[in-house]
């Protein structure tokens, strides 16, 4: 294990990568789809259903359009790094698991305060729900740490243990940057050093205008209800495809319609347009989308179904 | 005897929920022991965030031998059905015994029930409230089915005697019982057995864990005073705050940190919210410029360091929490000061209800009520207005939309930057109250009337779209804005009628009244009458919990102008007052005597009985007094009862109870002289009329 603290944004999330690796987790990638949050990704939601085990750990970009700054505010970014742990069963020792991880990024267990805080997670889109906590260091909440009891409408069993580290707080923490533009993104001794603000402080300014005030709203409204429509469409096809005479339920394009409308949501959330009436049910649109999702998963192999004897 | 102790350790606790465990605990394991003839002498629950433990002493080794008597069949009943009894008691025919009786000659089998060894009911009385915890939300986790808070790890379970410790042995789901458990998880993890209570909390404290979560309160809130008083600061008490803290810790350590200079200019709530809500920090307020300059958190560990770094780190997140509080501060007073148009055209947009329209709408009718309700109590109606379309604005503000508890608060602050009269910004925050009851209630003429518009209109709309509370639900807080009303009006001794304002309530949700024209179209006097005798129940609460009985109540609500919710008050604090007295008491008696029998007696003759006595047919002494005593009396209470002088009103018919019981004593009714029997029930019937002047006394119990 690396006892030296960590110089760099990324060496933090190598040494995350490598932790996790070793103590078995499958090293995913980022999906290559606009989500709100890593919960998102199939390895989560979806991997999360059904009685198969699983173990895996990703980064997920994850965007809030919301919480767009400009790129001003210290720690608000409307496009930001989620780091996500997913073990089925949840194993016994996940807390001490979880620790781990903090000592493998560098926080020094016997100077800081670490504490398990009552949060209960609910995710309205994904009709989900877990209990658990958000874990504080010194007073700042570095990770979010949820059993979860049930996925789009069906109870998780086994159950799961998520782990979701909001890196960029994270890092500037360990790094001791006050503002995340200023944070080195690789060796800051590296012949050409990038600090987070170099990469991210233009494509900041440039989301928070287009999120706030210049989105077709029109467009992004239309694009929803394409969604929705495309989701619901794909699943209505026969489990059995015709044309290869398998079993072929198409979950995951399905999947990423329901992750394209819930994006568009949000966007549409952040200019504004949605009153808090139709914002209820618009999340309820979504919410059936996860739902279908999930029911179409269970009755996949990846998600615990068992194709009966020929 | 033995003791007992349990311990049920897990990963993090929620707060909030650790108390209540705790007595849960105690609760389901004591009853369950003793309901299985294990008493003890005495039991203590404690919790931290990672363990439930439970002490009990002075137990039972094991439940009594119980010995009970069955009755069985008679003794020359036929064999089989002997047989029979004697299966399903488990006995033979030796166990039996015969005896007379009443009926016969009857079989008794003696079963005697040998006692448990205390271990036995333990394991199984603890095993049950495991899985039947009733925890306000509980999970699965791993492959199991248990349920728990959090993942239960351990149960020690033992029970102690002079002669050592004893594991009570327990198999929950594959969590094996024993006598160990684990110090505080960073500062001593390692684990270790205990033998005792005493052992137990000795070795936890060294094993840096404080065991009982007052102790814990008590240690942070003298530190936290302690260490404020040594800069010349004072902490800013919150009980339920520190409730919380203690519940977050097992190893409290209380640390000082100073709020940067930029965030001391926010309002003083602000920072405490912002504080409590996100950081669970106690405010320290410099009591010579009651402004809060420092903080106080509470970590769970001492450091090598004396906590420099964890105080460091939380002063970082704290100055990352107020920068957005200051970002919000500043931008809304921007709009404040450009007068707010931005806030009121959004409400427009924010639904209050789906069928009661947008927040703008409620605003628009909550103006249109405080400007009609404004003469009544003393406000200016066209302040009542302003203050009334300004009150929600603040629920556009981004700091009420961050802490939606500083709703109104952030509206008197806004209302005040925007350069508005005073009492216009203090309506804004006082319009809510009261949320409690023991909330204090508006008291300026605009804030009572805005308050009251705000809570008329949503009773008379959410009556008008038939969304009542029911039984125990009640989601718009119907009940509570109904007591508001009650509170307002009678604290402030505002006299008016209910019925008129919240008719206009009505009316402008499209209720429709036709109460001259039509008797078929009645809606609108239906709504009125259900939603006062609505407001009548809450008011029966609220004098019920002033000592007022509800048939006083009952006797008032029974008079007319019953909603002049004030009147109605006052008339029943007199009345409750007067039948504190010797002579209200009897008084009612007397009144109850001559009211039954006029009633009976005009019944019988199918006359009414109000023609007027005259004091020439009387015959007696006590029947004259009666005349002077009524006389008297009338002439005090009707001038009274016009100037609302319950008190004197009451007083004054008190004074009736000699006359009319020596009238009573001494004087037949019913006299064989029909002049004479028809003037005594002329008599009383003026007793009727002037007792039922000051309130409905057939109401009034005993």
């Amino acid at each position: 294990m690396n006892s030296t603290t960590p110089r760099s944004f990324q060496e933090i999330i190598l040494r995350l990568q490598a932790y996790w690796a070793s103590k078995g987790c499958a090293i995913l990638q980022p999906y290559d789809m606009e989500v709100g949050a890593g919960t998102f990704h199939p390895a989560t939601t979806l991997r999360s259903l059904g009685s198969n085990p699983w173990a895996a750990a990703y980064v997920q970009p994850s965007r809030r359009p919301t919480d767009g700054r400009y790129g001003e505010n210290p720690n608000r970014l409307q496009h930001y790094y989620q780091y996500q742990v997913l073990i089925k069963p949840s194993p016994p020792e996940l807390q001490a698991l979880y620790l781990g991880s903090l000592e493998a990024i560098g926080v020094d267990m016997d100077l800081h305060d670490i504490r398990f805080v009552e949060d209960d997670w609910e995710s309205p889109t994904l009709g989900a729900w877990g209990l658990g906590w958000e874990v504080w260091c010194d007073g700042m909440e570095v990770s979010q740490f949820t059993y979860f009891q049930q996925v789009g409408g069906h109870d998780c069993t086994p159950v799961s243990g998520e782990l979701t580290y909001g890196l960029e707080r994270l890092a500037m923490y360990i790094l001791e940057c006050d503002h995340v533009m200023d944070m080195p993104f690789n060796d800051p001794d590296a012949t050409i050093p990038l600090k987070y603000g170099d990469i991210f402080k233009q494509t900041e300014e440039e989301y928070a205008r287009w999120n706030f005030d210049v989105a077709n709203t029109d467009v992004l409204l239309r694009h929803f209800v394409e969604a929705e429509a495309e989701c619901e469409a794909i699943l209505s096809h026969a489990f059995d495809d015709p044309k290869t005479g398998k079993r072929i339920i198409m979950v995951h394009p399905a999947y990423d319609q329901a992750i394209k409308a819930s994006h568009i949501f949000n966007l549409l959330d952040a200019r504004g347009v949605i009153s808090v009436t139709e914002r209820q049910a618009y999340i309820g649109r979504v919410r059936t989308l996860s739902k279908q999702c999930a029911d179409a998963f269970v009755q996949t192999r990846a998600g615990g179904y068992i194709e009966a004897a020929e | 005897m033995t003791d007992l102790l349990i311990e049920l350790f897990s990963e993090e606790i929620p707060a909030r929920m650790q108390l209540r465990a705790a007595n849960d605990l105690k609760k389901l394991v004591t009853d369950g022991m003793v309901e299985a003839g294990l008493t003890y002498a005495s039991a203590a629950a404690f919790s931290t965030p990672r363990r439930l433990t439970l002490t009990v002493e002075g137990m039972l080794d094991a439940s009594p031998t119980t010995t009970e008597e069955r009755k069985g069949p008679k003794a020359d009943a036929p064999e089989k059905a002997i047989d029979g009894f004697l299966r399903g008691a488990g006995l033979t025919r030796d166990d039996l015994i015969e005896r007379e009786t009443l009926k016969g000659n009857i079989l008794f089998a003696k079963i005697t029930k040998p006692g448990r060894p205390a271990a036995d009911i333990v394991a199984e009385v603890l095993e049950k409230t495991i899985r039947t915890f009733p925890w306000p939300k509980s999970m699965r986790w791993g492959n199991g089915t248990l349920k728990w808070v959090r993942p239960l790890h351990s149960i020690l379970c033992i029970t102690s005697a002079e002669d050592g410790a004893t594991i009570v042995p327990l198999d929950v789901d594959g969590i094996i019982s024993g006598d160990q458990t684990q110090g505080h998880r960073f500062l001593s993890p390692t684990a270790f057995s205990v033998t005792s209570f005493d052992d137990y909390t000795t070795k936890l404290k060294s094993a840096h864990v404080v065991l009982d979560p007052q102790e814990r309160a008590d240690a942070i809130w003298h530190d936290a005073t302690t260490q404020a008083f040594a800069n010349g600061l004072e902490v800013v008490e919150d009980a339920g705050l520190l409730a919380e803290v203690a519940g977050l810790v097992e190893w409290p350590v209380v640390l000082m940190g100073t709020i940067d200079e930029d965030f001391l200019g926010l309002p003083p709530e602000v920072l405490q919210t912002s504080m409590r809500e996100h950081q669970k920090f106690f405010s320290v307020r410099n009591p010579k410029t009651g402004r809060i300059e420092q903080f106080i958190t509470v970590a769970n560990r001492t450091t090598a360091d004396n906590g420099a770094t964890i105080l460091a780190g939380n002063q970082k997140v704290l100055s990352a929490r107020l920068a957005d509080a200051k970002f919000f501060w500043e931008n809304d007073l921007r709009v404040a000061k450009a007068g707010m148009d931005e806030w009121l055209k959004s409400l427009e947009n924010v639904t209050f209800h789906n069928k009661l329209g947008t927040q703008a709408e409620l605003v628009n009718r909550m103006a249109t009520l405080a400007r009609e309700l404004a003469p009544a109590v003393g406000a200016d109606p066209e302040m009542a207005e302003k203050a009334a379309r300004l009150a929600k604005a603040d629920l556009s503000s981004e700091m009420v939309y961050e802490f939606p508890e500083l709703q109104g608060l952030m509206g008197r602050y806004y209302i005040e930057a925007s350069g508005e009269d005073a009492a216009i910004a203090s309506a804004a925050e006082e319009h809510y109250a009261p949320l409690g009851p023991s909330d204090d209630v508006p008291t300026a003429p605009v804030s009572v009337a805005v308050s009251l518009a705000e809570k008329i209109d949503k009773l008379t709309g959410f009556w008008a779209i038939d969304e009542k509370p029911t039984g125990s639900k009640d989601p718009f807080a119907l009940r509570r804005a109904a007591l508001g009303i009650i509170r307002i009006l009678v604290e402030n001794n505002q006299s008016s009628s209910l019925f008129a304002s919240a008719r206009k309530g009505f009316e402008a949700h499209g209720v429709e009244f036709f109460d001259e024209r039509d008797d078929d179209d009645y809606t609108g006097m239906e709504f009125l009458a259900n939603l006062l005798s609505f407001i009548h129940d809450r008011l029966k609460v609220y004098l019920k919990d002033q000592g007022i009985r509800h048939d006083i109540i009952d006797a008032c609500i029974a008079m007319p102008n019953n909603d002049d919710i004030n009147l109605l008050v006052k008339r029943a604090r007199a009345l409750s007052e007067t039948l504190k007295t010797d002579d209200g008491e009897n008084l009612i008696q007397g009144f109850k005597r001559a009211n039954k029998m006029l009633s009976a007696e005009e019944e019988k003759d199918g006359v009414e009985y109000s023609y007027g006595a005259d004091i020439k047919f009387a015959e007696t002494d006590e029947e004259r007094s009666l005349f002077a005593a009524l006389d008297t009396a009338e002439a005090e209470i009707k001038p009274a009862m016009d100037a609302q002088d319950f008190a004197t009103a009451m007083s004054a018919m008190a004074t009736l109870r000699a006359p009319i019981d020596a009238f009573f004593e001494a004087v037949q009714i019913n006299s064989d002289n029909p002049t004479v029997r028809r003037n005594r029930l002329n008599l009383l019937s003026r007793i009727r009329t002037i007792c039922s002047s000051v309130a409905d006394l057939t109401k009034i119990e005993g």
